[in-house]
């Protein structure tokens, strides 16, 4: 058993409560952070190398020692609860078993940068988690962790949980921020970042729910300790939401460094492939990031293991790589139809492109269009090119990274999986048949 | 146009107060998103306009502010639905998973498609994206709560259950 951080204490029961998860340790963190400098609680963040879980994988103390403290204005930390990134659903394990964690982290840290007003922005779907924050907040300010004066330190925190109402572009930092001052959710096009002007032109962090969770435990043993943990600069545990055709779908916290193939077939993880069948396929880190066969996914460029990692998943770039991106790892059977798949993922991004840029509103539904084409039977060989087409010209052109992350699974699919594609087009008939499945001699299988 | 019969409860009009006030004074428009839940689930199931003015008022905003908010955002109906919206998520982990399996039964349970609501106005049909809910697939969403790990004897006890129950069921924010 690896070690465990996040979810050490997430089956104990009533942890839930206040009380409960005090006695286990719970909200030391704050009591130490308060006796440190900010700075010098940024400083652990920073020497931890905690980087943002959200999906990006940016430093997160480097993200927090950009925030303005010049100005004099009010500044805030916005946590990024909006989870709604395909395959992904560890913040909402993790916020709906152990509440406290998340507020005792967003307590540290909001110390830690300055903020007296913070929220927890929550996707709408998510509202039975909106209620489960909001007892744990109350009981935080019941127990003098929130409020003025907390501990008698002269540092006061308000803390409010807010929530959206179904839009998966809300998870973009700056749409989130948009929507919390009850807007629509369009992305804001940056510079500026929200360090330098976000909430109400305020001074901002958004970080994801897993990064403020992380912070407690670094609080209390020290960046150093965790930075032991893990492997090079993937520092910590990550935990990784498994889905598909596994035999033990499920929330897994690992340490940085395993191996793919252990996450995927050792007992302790995914437990296998379901059915006793062979492996065909994984998106590693959430819909958004390239697909990749069971041969690349398992090994590298070189022969080595590939470990679950931010620099093992991206190694070989986009030709033979992919990202550890969210950590929604979906896992595909042999009998899964990799392009009905990726119609499935671009009807998502169509549906929750904001609309605001003509390459991503247009070039999503475009993309899905033709893509049914291929499901209908009605695909041409030219319609493969002509996909990849339209999705590399929304790539880099439009104001967030909703339209690469649309673009990428296209690419991917079709430079690893084209026999498929084009067997789609040469033998309709038997392709769009119900329980058919590509059995081509290129595919390949572990 | 503001219309006199449509006015929250005393106790909902205490829970938009707290929810306004989580934000700083003058910032009373972030709100709106949860004051959007709370009216579908307290007057009546859907946004007709009529609510939306209403809403606008509570927060002293323009309607057009409201108007723009309920229309982006997928949870609020911009038209009648049923008491129970069922929403089922048919985004790629749960395809994988059977999430084909569970629209085609709930359609054929309750004689329409999805898109649809039932001639008595009991159920609509939903296909919604990812709930966060992918490892325990293939999953629906109905009112606050979610439906794991779903096969056909679960969704005949939730759709008796809630025809035993027989009331609107929408989330908002809980506070006490
Ligand atoms: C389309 C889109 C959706 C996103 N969804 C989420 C999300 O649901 N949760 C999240 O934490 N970050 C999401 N992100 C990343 C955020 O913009 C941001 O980078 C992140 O919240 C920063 O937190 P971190 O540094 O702790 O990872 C999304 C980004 C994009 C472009
Ligand atoms: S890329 Fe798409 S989602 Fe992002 S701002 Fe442009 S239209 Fe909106
Ligand atoms: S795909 Fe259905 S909950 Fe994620």
């Amino acid at each position: 058993m690896g070690i465990k951080i996040l979810t050490k204490d997430i089956d104990v029961p009533g942890i839930q409560n206040f009380q409960v998860y005090r006695s286990y340790g719970g909200y030391n963190s704050v009591e130490k952070a308060l006796r440190m400098t900010p700075d010098e609680v940024v400083e652990e963040v920073k020497k931890s190398g905690l980087r943002g879980r959200g999906g990006a994988g940016f430093p997160t103390g480097m993200k927090w020692s950009f925030i303005d403290k010049k100005s004099g204005k009010p500044r805030h930390l916005v946590c990024n609860a909006d989870e709604s990134e395909p395959g992904t659903f560890k913040d909402r394990y993790l916020m709906s078993k152990n509440p406290h964690i998340l507020i005792e982290g967003m307590i540290t840290s909001s110390f830690a940068l300055g903020a007296n007003l913070s929220y927890i922005y929550v996707r709408g779907e998510l509202m039975y988690v909106v209620n489960i924050l909001q007892r744990a907040i109350d009981e935080a300010y019941a127990n003098g962790f929130l409020g003025k004066n907390i501990l008698g330190s002269g540092y006061d925190l308000e803390l409010h949980v807010t929530c959206g109402a179904g839009a998966y572009i809300c998870g973009e930092e700056t749409a989130l921020i948009e929507s919390l001052e009850g807007k629509r959710g369009n992305p804001r096009i940056k510079p500026p970042f929200p360090a330098i002007s976000g909430v109400w032109s305020n001074p901002t962090v958004v970080n994801n729910v897993e990064s403020i969770a992380a912070v407690p435990y670094i609080v209390n043993n020290g960046g150093e300790e965790y930075a032991k943990i893990g492997i090079g600069k993937s520092t910590g545990t990550k935990l990784i939401s498994a889905s598909g055709h596994i035999n033990k779908p499920g929330v897994y916290e690992i340490e940085m460094g395993v191996t793919v193939e252990e996450f995927i077939y050792s007992e302790e993880y995914c437990g296998g492939i379901w059915k006793g069948r062979k492996l065909k396929a994984v998106v590693a880190g959430g819909s958004s990031v390239p697909i990749l066969p069971a041969n690349l996914i398992l090994k590298l460029a070189n022969g080595e293991p590939r470990l679950m990692s931010y620099e093992s998943l991206s190694d070989g770039g986009f030709a033979t790589g992919t990202m550890l991106g969210s950590g929604g790892f979906i896992v595909f059977d042999e009998t899964a139809s990799i392009v009905h798949n990726l119609w499935n993922f671009e009807r998502f991004y169509h549906h929750e492109s904001c609309g605001q840029c003509s390459p991503c509103r247009e070039g999503t539904g475009w993309v899905e269009k033709i893509l049914h084409k291929f499901l209908d039977g009605h695909a041409t060989m030219e319609d493969i090119d002509l996909v990849a087409d339209v999705a590399k010209k929304i790539e880099g052109n439009t104001i967030c990274p909703l339209g690469d992350a649309a673009a990428w699974p296209v690419a991917s699919a079709i430079k690893h999986f084209r026999p498929e594609f084009e067997w789609y087009v040469t033998n309709p008939e038997e392709a769009c048949k119900p329980g058919a499945y590509y059995t081509g001699d290129k595919l390949v299988l572990a | 146009m503001l219309d006199n019969n449509i006015q929250f409860s005393p106790e909902a009009l205490n829970l938009v107060n707290k929810y306004i006030a989580k934000f700083p004074e003058g910032k009373q428009k972030s709100a709106v998103i949860a004051v959007l839940h709370l009216a579908q689930a307290e007057l009546g199931g859907w946004l007709k306009p009529e609510i939306m003015d209403y809403v606008a008022s509570l927060l002293n905003i323009k309607p057009i502010e409201v108007y723009e908010v309920a229309t982006f955002y997928s949870q609020y109906y911009m038209k009648p639905v049923g008491k129970y919206v069922i929403e089922v998520c048919h985004t790629g982990p749960c395809w994988l998973r059977g999430a084909d399996e569970l629209i085609a039964y709930f359609e054929n349970k309750l004689g329409i498609k999805k898109g649809q609501t039932t001639p008595d106005g009991m159920f609509t049909l939903k296909g919604v994206e990812c709930l966060a809910a992918c490892g325990t697939a293939p999953v629906f969403q109905c009112g606050m709560d979610y439906y794991e790990n779903m096969d056909n004897e679960k969704v005949d006890f939730f759709l008796d259950k809630c025809r035993q129950e027989n009331k609107v069921s929408r989330p908002y924010p809980v506070m006490n």
